[in-house]
């Protein structure tokens, strides 16, 4: 405590990114937390390692109707777990289609929060007629069952990876609102909000800066959460035949393209179904453990 | 009371510790305690020292992480702690009572108070619901709260904070306890409303003899309440005496720096500067060798104070029952030290920086009921502040004083520009700036006013480091630009408030309500402004702590010469601290003067009943006792004359309520707003007496 520091400080980037892996460290004093990590980071390994862990070519037919285990006839290796009815390896085409799930999730989890951010920051901060018309327009859309609001965007603007984004922006960014709203309603009542509007800090510098990072606890959790959401949505998009176009592998499509054989090859719709579950248990695993630290904290 | 009778609790040698993933955590140590009947007991000390723990011992209502580690807790001849489940909880409710800080949170929003008060003669004792409801009705009464019949059918809600104390109190009494614990039972309530409950609580043992343990951090309301004191620092007593040979003699050298911390009506900020306590209190797993005090100490003694824990040792020439924990009590003389004080310059007051002429704020609450509608009166206005006109100079401390809803701080959103004035002026180095909201303000207007905020806990954004906090401010005034000077800066800054410098990487949740606080005065004059308000700045602080922020606060001043708002409900602060004070009640100020003026009659009934309020720490100080009656008008429907008139205990007839009185000029600048003539304000006797020395040698050998 007598140290006298005379000299600024470099603390860079460096400093931060430590600190941020300290607190991440501290998942490790819950179970539930540390599991739902080990889950998620070993999908992220598998989509980043894809090239070196799928032993054949997603999209080329090589042997239709293999049971799990069998030997490839022609070229050699085993479909460790079957292939489809034209004769895809299934293990490599989850392996591949876990970069889809990876990708697209994430990305479409963060625009629905850009916005939902922006709009609970304007609509919970200033309140007044920018609240009532930002919160009149959530209940519209939060009205729509969510499937039927897919099913028209996606069939309004086509189906890619891209306007699967927009989708998901679309119909989750009025949720994530209302919970920033909520929020902010509670945090710009502190007095550090108070001390900056005093010093005449603009609007955005007081949400973005004084408000926001104090709101980080729940939504992260919250974000966690959603990612698993997003990842059911666009299993169910594929399911639906509204996801990626064929051949890429999607999860949800690989579940789709085979349940009619689903009663003779329960191999074809299981093993993409496990990997879904598993990826969205590992999210809610994860949620649960931040949520257990942020408590305690 | 009687020496005779048995004892009701007698506490021996206790020890209770909290059992956390950290280890185990001593939070008393060695706590004995005797009450008898009809006696009341304070305990005080700082937050962390322990005394709350000794109420939820008692009621062995400990949680699942505490326990007692040895000694016991005869309540009536039974060892409660070797009691089961079941016969506890036939004793709590019944034969102990306890009553909480806050009442909204001690009474169930949802169910009647009918409904809780019944509950409790019905839980323990065979009767009948209608005698149940007899008697809560006559225990409401006895509680002093008016029309007891229609309070049996409200909701908790519906009644103010003071009235929900009383509830709490008669609800506690209802079973006719043998013992009565309170815990900082006033702390979350007005003066005034202080003030009632204190006699209250006083009367409850006379009346029922009933035993009261009275948990406090303020000194003055255990000299009010209490028959005997124990003072507590970090888990252990370390004095214990009666009323009379405690605050008379104080013996250990804790016991007297919290009286050195507590602005008595003795200190002065300038002659007799308040002498807070240096350090902070030892957390429980780092308490030293020897005295726990010792590192505080001014008369510690190396070889001595620190080698061995000793036990309480009883003072001789004193009371029977007054002891102390201190090995030196009998060679200082806390006499001596009186002529090496400091004695602080008297700052020369400058011209006039702040001028408020007529200044009005009203809010518009819109009323979309059908009722409302069909009236027509869709616009009701609450009239947060009422034609404020008052001075102040540069280099002066001018306090505005008022119980909660009083407009104080309202006042200070529109200075700072957070809300605009409705009309009038606020006029800041000649400029009006009652209606320029704080965007529209230049960069010199904005750094020169900055405020210190109440809530230690929510001044500091948690999110950012200390030092980028206060930059923060530097910057944005543009009082430096370079990065390497706006660090120097903050270095700067961080001493002169008295924060060891590592402090600037530091996160809020690493430091103390007082360090916060710190934080939070650093953070105001980084811009150097020209005024500083300061919104109740040491109100949620402990006395020793309060002490030194109140200190720092005036030497900073006293550099810079700035202009300090002090708001605040606390007038023995207030009296220390402020040249100028401005009494407001429900936006009105019903009177305005120097601090002298103010303290001595002619008074407004207001100010009269808001002296005499004040709790003070010094058992040869008398006080005339005036308790007001009521509760404080609503803002949106205000009297229609004078807005004191409904508790006013010296009200004067019709004109009172009809018409709004007129300012009244006692000297220059200073102002009574009031309806009885001046010639019959002046007639009034003073309501503090503090006895000059002559008087006080002349008591002291008369004991």
């Amino acid at each position: 405590m007598t140290t006298t520091i005379t000299e600024m400080p470099t603390a860079g980037y460096g400093a931060a990114l430590w600190r941020g892996l300290k607190s991440f460290a501290l998942l490790r004093e819950s179970w539930v937390g540390m599991l739902g990590a080990f889950l998620v980071v070993f999908w992220v390994l598998v989509a980043i390692l894809a090239p070196l862990l799928a032993p054949f070519d997603p999209n080329s037919s090589i042997q239709p109707f293999a049971k799990p285990g069998m030997e490839a006839i022609k070229g050699g290796g085993t479909f460790w777990l079957g292939t489809d009815h034209i004769g895809r390896d299934i293990l490599s085409r989850i392996i591949w289609g876990s970069r889809t799930v990876l990708i697209y999730a994430p990305l479409a989890t963060i625009s629905a929060y850009t916005l939902g951010i922006l709009m609970g920051l304007a609509a919970g901060y200033r309140g007044g007629w920018v609240d009532d018309v930002l919160s009149r327009i959530a209940d519209i859309i939060l009205s729509f069952p969510v499937l039927v609001l897919y099913i028209i965007i996606i069939a309004t603007i086509g189906a890619s990876g891209f306007n699967i984004i927009i989708a998901i922006t679309f119909a989750s960014s009025p949720g994530i609102m209302r919970i920033v709203r909520g929020l902010v309603l509670d945090l710009r009542n502190r007095d550090y909000v108070a001390a900056a509007q005093t010093r005449g800090e603009s609007d955005w510098r007081v949400m973005l800066v004084e408000i926001l990072p104090n709101a980080r606890g729940p939504l992260i959790v919250d974000a966690c959460l959603r990612l698993g959401y997003v990842i059911i949505t666009i299993g169910v998009l594929g399911f639906l035949g509204l996801g990626l176009p064929p051949p890429d592998p999607d999860w949800g499509g690989m579940v789709n393209e085979t349940r009619q054989m689903a009663m003779a090859f329960p191999h074809m719709t299981l093993f993409p179904c496990i990997a879904i579950s598993s990826l969205i248990l590992g999210f809610n695993l994860l949620a649960d453990g931040l949520r257990e630290i942020s408590l305690r904290d | 009371m009687n020496d005779d009778q048995a004892p009701v609790l007698v506490c021996k040698d206790l020890c209770i510790s909290y059992y956390t993933r950290a280890g185990e955590i001593p939070a008393v140590v060695d706590f004995s305690l005797t009450v008898k009947p009809g006696e009341t007991i304070g305990i005080v000390g700082e937050s962390g020292c322990g005394k709350s723990t000794v109420a939820m011992a008692i009621m062995q209502h400990m949680g699942a992480n505490g326990g007692i580690k040895s000694g016991s807790i005869t309540f009536k001849g039974r060892d409660l702690t070797q009691l089961s489940e079941q016969e506890l909880r036939h004793i709590r409710g019944s034969e102990i009572a306890m009553i909480y800080q806050e009442p909204f949170a001690s009474l169930n929003p949802s169910l009647k108070i009918s409904t809780q008060l019944i509950e409790v003669p019905l839980a323990h004792e065979d009767i009948s619901k209608e005698e149940a409801r007899q008697r809560a009705v006559q225990m409401l009464g006895n509680v002093k709260l008016p029309d007891p019949e229609r309070l049996m059918d409200s909701y908790p809600h519906q009644l103010s904070g003071g009235q929900q104390q009383r509830v709490v109190i008669a609800m506690g009494l209802l079973s006719n306890p043998s013992l009565l614990l309170l815990d900082e039972p006033t702390t979350a309530l007005d003066v005034t409303v202080e003030a009632g409950i204190v006699k209250l609580v006083a009367d409850i043992s006379k009346k029922y003899g009933t035993s009261q343990i009275y948990i406090s951090h303020n000194l003055g309301l255990i000299l009010e309440t209490c028959d005997r004191v124990f003072v507590m620092y970090s888990g252990e007593v370390v004095e214990e005496g009666t009323i009379d040979s405690l605050f008379t003699w104080p013996k250990h050298p804790y016991t007297h720096g919290l009286f050195a911390c507590i602005p008595l009506p003795t200190a002065d900020k300038n002659a007799a500067p308040l002498k807070p306590i240096r350090g902070q209190l030892p957390l429980p797993f780092e308490r030293p060798q020897g005295c726990y005090y010792h590192p505080r100490c001014d008369h510690f003694k190396p070889g001595l104070c620190d080698v061995d824990h000793f036990k309480m040792e009883h003072v001789e020439d004193s009371a029977p029952d007054h002891r102390v924990r201190c090995l030196r009590y009998k060679e200082i003389d806390h006499s001596k030290k009186a002529s090496d004080d400091e004695v602080k310059e008297v700052l020369e007051l400058g011209k006039r920086v702040l001028n408020v002429d007529g200044m009005k704020k009203y809010y518009e609450v819109r009323d979309s009921s059908l009722k409302a509608l069909i009236s027509g009166k869709r616009v009701r206005y609450v009239k947060a502040n009422e034609e404020l006109n008052f001075t102040a100079r540069e280099g002066e401390t001018v306090a505005i004083v008022g119980e909660s809803g009083c407009g104080k701080s309202t006042f200070a959103k529109v200075l700072m520009g957070l809300e605009k004035g409705t009309e009038g002026e606020v006029r800041h180095k000649g400029k009006d700036i009652s209606d320029i909201a704080v965007r529209d303000r230049s960069a010199k207007q904005i750094s020169s006013l900055q405020m210190v905020f109440q809530n230690p806990f929510d001044t500091l954004n948690p999110s950012h480091s200390i030092g980028g906090q206060i930059s923060r401010v530097i910057r944005k005034f543009g009082v430096e630009t370079d990065k390497k000077k706006v660090f120097n800066r903050v270095m700067k800054l961080l001493d002169t408030v008295k924060l060891p410098r590592d402090f600037y990487f530091r996160k809020p949740r690493q430091l103390s309500g007082g360090q916060k606080q710190r934080v939070g005065i650093a953070r105001a004059f980084a811009g150097n402004p020209s005024m500083v308000i300061a919104d109740e700045p040491v109100s949620a602080l402990d006395v020793s702590v309060a002490a030194a922020v109140t200190e720092l606060l005036m030497d900073i001043q006293r550099k810079h010469r700035t202009t300090l708002l002090f708001i605040s409900h606390d007038l023995s602060v207030v009296r220390y601290l402020s040249d100028r004070i401005v009494v407001m009640y429900l936006g009105h100020i019903l009177e305005r003067g120097t601090t002298e003026q103010i303290f001595a009659p002619p008074y407004h009934p207001y100010t009269e009943a808001l002296l005499s309020a004040v709790p003070i720490a010094d058992p040869e100080v008398t006080k005339r006792e005036i308790v007001l009656e009521g509760n404080l008008p609503s803002a949106m429907n205000p009297p229609k004359g004078c807005p004191f008139c409904t508790r006013c205990h010296r009200r004067i007839g019709e004109i009172c309520d009809n018409e709004l009185p007129p300012e009244q000029a006692v000297a220059d600048r200073h102002i009574i707003k009031c309806h009885i003539p001046l010639e019959t304000l002046k007639k009034v006797a003073p309501v503090i007496h503090v006895p000059d020395e002559a008087e006080r040698l002349h008591a002291r050998q008369s004991q």
